[in-house]
């Protein structure tokens, strides 16, 4: 059983026994307690392996479900003007409340035919192609730009190949590290590799409680190093890729709450925590003159990274 | 077992390491006159690696190269062992080998009339996989080319991502894009050279991110790892696939350079920006 089912099957027992006090008026508030504590035990001890079963759970709020809960207009907008519209990024103009912005967003997909369509939310180049398009369509306005991660990664195929992945996520990196723009990045549930840092190069990183952040899939990372895909669970852990470790190695700026269980056991409180943190970092990003920001965002990057130097 | 039989079987064992046999066309060649055309078959013309030490005997005038930020080192910041060893245990046993302290080279030399920042990866250092010390060393790279006004020649060789370093090893790729557009945007040119194998994410930052882009002949070149491909669409890969050329062909190449001609073209382009 794992941990989150071990928390559901808690949960369980509470409704249960809340159900036994009104209907036999039982005495059950201290058993509430034992096991609310119980629970909190678990969540104080999920591993990474725990976050990336969360980060992937079936019932995750994606991208398209936090669109309506965060913004009151929202008005897609499509295209590369090179090749296609790729459907695994959606960009957007949008309000937040009163404030306009550019918003581009991975999705993953609903159900079997949606995640086909849009491709487990595996980007071509067409797809990095279109974020560059659309976030110079920001800077022109002076729009603050929202990005919004959740990837498994960018696509690995011949056509992602001919067309060139490497220098589209390479020039998405490029342009992020100097559009005069403020620009929030927030990680919604897997944030995987390159095709995840692509729009992952912001002023502020916010990260969901039970999203992930990698440099490789558990996955990949098992097969090469213990040359052994089963072995994802120790290679996640090793890995170090929760919300928690990336804030204890000063990469990510806040952590969003999330209700027990994960997002979706409560999706409008967890949608509401991560709409308060927006507004509040872009209200004081707004405030600060474009090159200061600028000065910070590349400082911010260069800091990234551990060595020694004697 | 005595030092004098240890000498007489290494003794033994050299003259089979003087050889080797091109990949390409099954010669077998003397390593020393391999050496001397800058790994290159003197038959068929196929590119064997070059170590950093090869390259700066070719590309650079003698006496004027001068390395800097030698003394950055890895160090562990995810307390990282796989199946087999610690990642602190690895590191060491890649410095004895390469005797270089990480998968890349950097410093100020002259090439021909012109001067210009030089970056040279080393494959031969855990695969050149880019950590903290390779995307701090590239982008001291950069900010050094802009104090000094001077052009980047980055010659590229990585397998991809250093695992062993978790998520610094990919934001690695964000840092080093960042100090490229400084140096961009300060009017300076950057010719990035991809020799076999540029792949994963050194690929999809510095490397793919020159003014020219200038590929060797048959390298592989390209984002995901081929087997990658192959497992996840389930079918083979047509043939030459990510190699410099498909790259060329489909238009992310400026141009496909013959290793005995790269010292003549890098002069002409450094001369023609200059
Ligand atoms: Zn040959």
């Amino acid at each position: 059983m794992s941990v989150w089912e071990k928390i559901e099957e808690l949960e369980k027992q509470i409704d249960k026994f809340k159900s036994l006090s009104v209907e036999e008026h039982i005495e059950v508030d201290e058993v509430i307690v034992i096991l609310k504590e119980k629970i909190n035990d678990l969540h104080k001890n999920l591993t990474s392996w725990d976050r990336t079963r969360m980060a992937r759970h079936i019932d995750r709020p994606k991208f398209l479900d936090y669109v309506p809960k965060l913004f009151n207009y929202f008005q897609e907008i499509g295209g590369d003007r090179k090749f296609k519209n790729d459907n695994a990024i959606i960009c957007g103009l949008a309000s937040l409340d009163k404030r306009k912005v550019v918003v581009i967003g991975q999705e993953k997909g609903k159900d079997t035919s949606d995640k086909i369509y849009r491709n487990f939310g595996m980007s071509h180049p067409e797809g990095y192609w279109k974020t560059i398009r659309v976030m110079k369509l920001a800077e022109k306005f002076g729009l603050p730009l929202l990005l919004f991660v959740d990837t498994p990664g960018a696509y690995p195929g011949i056509g992602a190949e001919e067309r060139g992945q490497l220098v589209a996520i390479a020039e998405n990196l490029y342009e992020l590290s100097g559009i005069r723009i403020p620009i929030i990045v927030t990680i919604l549930g897997e944030g995987g590799s390159g095709g995840a840092l692509a729009l992952g190069v912001g002023d502020r990183l916010l990260m969901m409680e039970n999203a992930i952040y990698s440099v490789i899939s558990p996955e990949g990372c098992a097969a090469i190093l213990w040359r052994d895909a089963s072995k994802a669970e120790q290679a996640a852990n090793a890995l170090k890729i929760s919300a928690f470790d990336l804030k204890e190695f000063g990469i990510i700026h806040e952590i969003i709450q999330e209700p027990g269980g994960g997002a979706h056991k409560d999706f409008n409180a967890a949608a509401d925590k991560l709409k308060k943190s927006i507004k509040n970092s872009l209200n004081k990003l707004v405030k600060v003159p474009i090159d200061e920001l600028l000065d910070q965002r590349y400082n911010m990057l260069r800091k990234f990274g551990v060595f020694k130097e004697k | 077992m005595t030092a004098w039989l240890k000498k007489s079987i290494l003794k033994k064992k050299e003259p089979d390491n003087q050889w080797i046999k091109c990949p390409d066309c099954a010669e077998i060649l003397y390593k020393n006159l391999l050496i001397d055309n800058i790994n290159v078959c003197t038959r068929c013309g196929h590119h064997f690696r070059l170590s950093p030490d090869g390259w700066l005997g070719y590309l650079v005038n003698r006496g004027t190269f001068k390395e800097i930020n030698e003394n950055i080192q890895s160090v562990d910041p995810l307390d990282f062992s796989d199946a087999k060893e610690r990642y602190v245990d690895k590191l060491n046993r890649s410095m004895k080998k390469t005797g270089m302290k990480s998968a890349i080279i950097t410093g100020v030399g002259k090439i021909g009339k012109q001067k210009a920042c030089l970056g040279i990866m080393n494959f031969a250092f855990l695969g050149g996989s880019m950590g903290s010390v390779l995307g701090e060393k590239v982008a001291r790279l950069f900010e050094h080319a802009i104090e000094l006004s001077l052009p980047v020649i980055l010659i590229s060789a990585s397998g991809g991502a250093r695992m062993h370093e978790g998520i610094y090893s990919l934001l690695q790729m964000a840092k080093t894009s960042a100090a490229i557009r400084k140096h961009s945007e300060a009017g300076q040119l950057y010719i990035s050279i991809m020799t076999d194998p540029t792949t994963g994410g050194v690929s999809a930052s510095f490397s793919a991110l020159g003014d020219i882009m200038i590929g060797e002949p048959g390298a592989l070149i390209g984002f995901a790892g081929p087997r990658v491909i192959e497992q996840t669409i389930k079918q083979k890969l047509p043939p030459k696939f990510q190699t410099a050329e498909f790259l060329y062909d489909h238009g992310m190449l400026d141009m496909i350079v013959n290793r005995k001609e790269l010292k003549s073209i890098l002069i002409e382009l450094l001369t023609f920006f200059g």
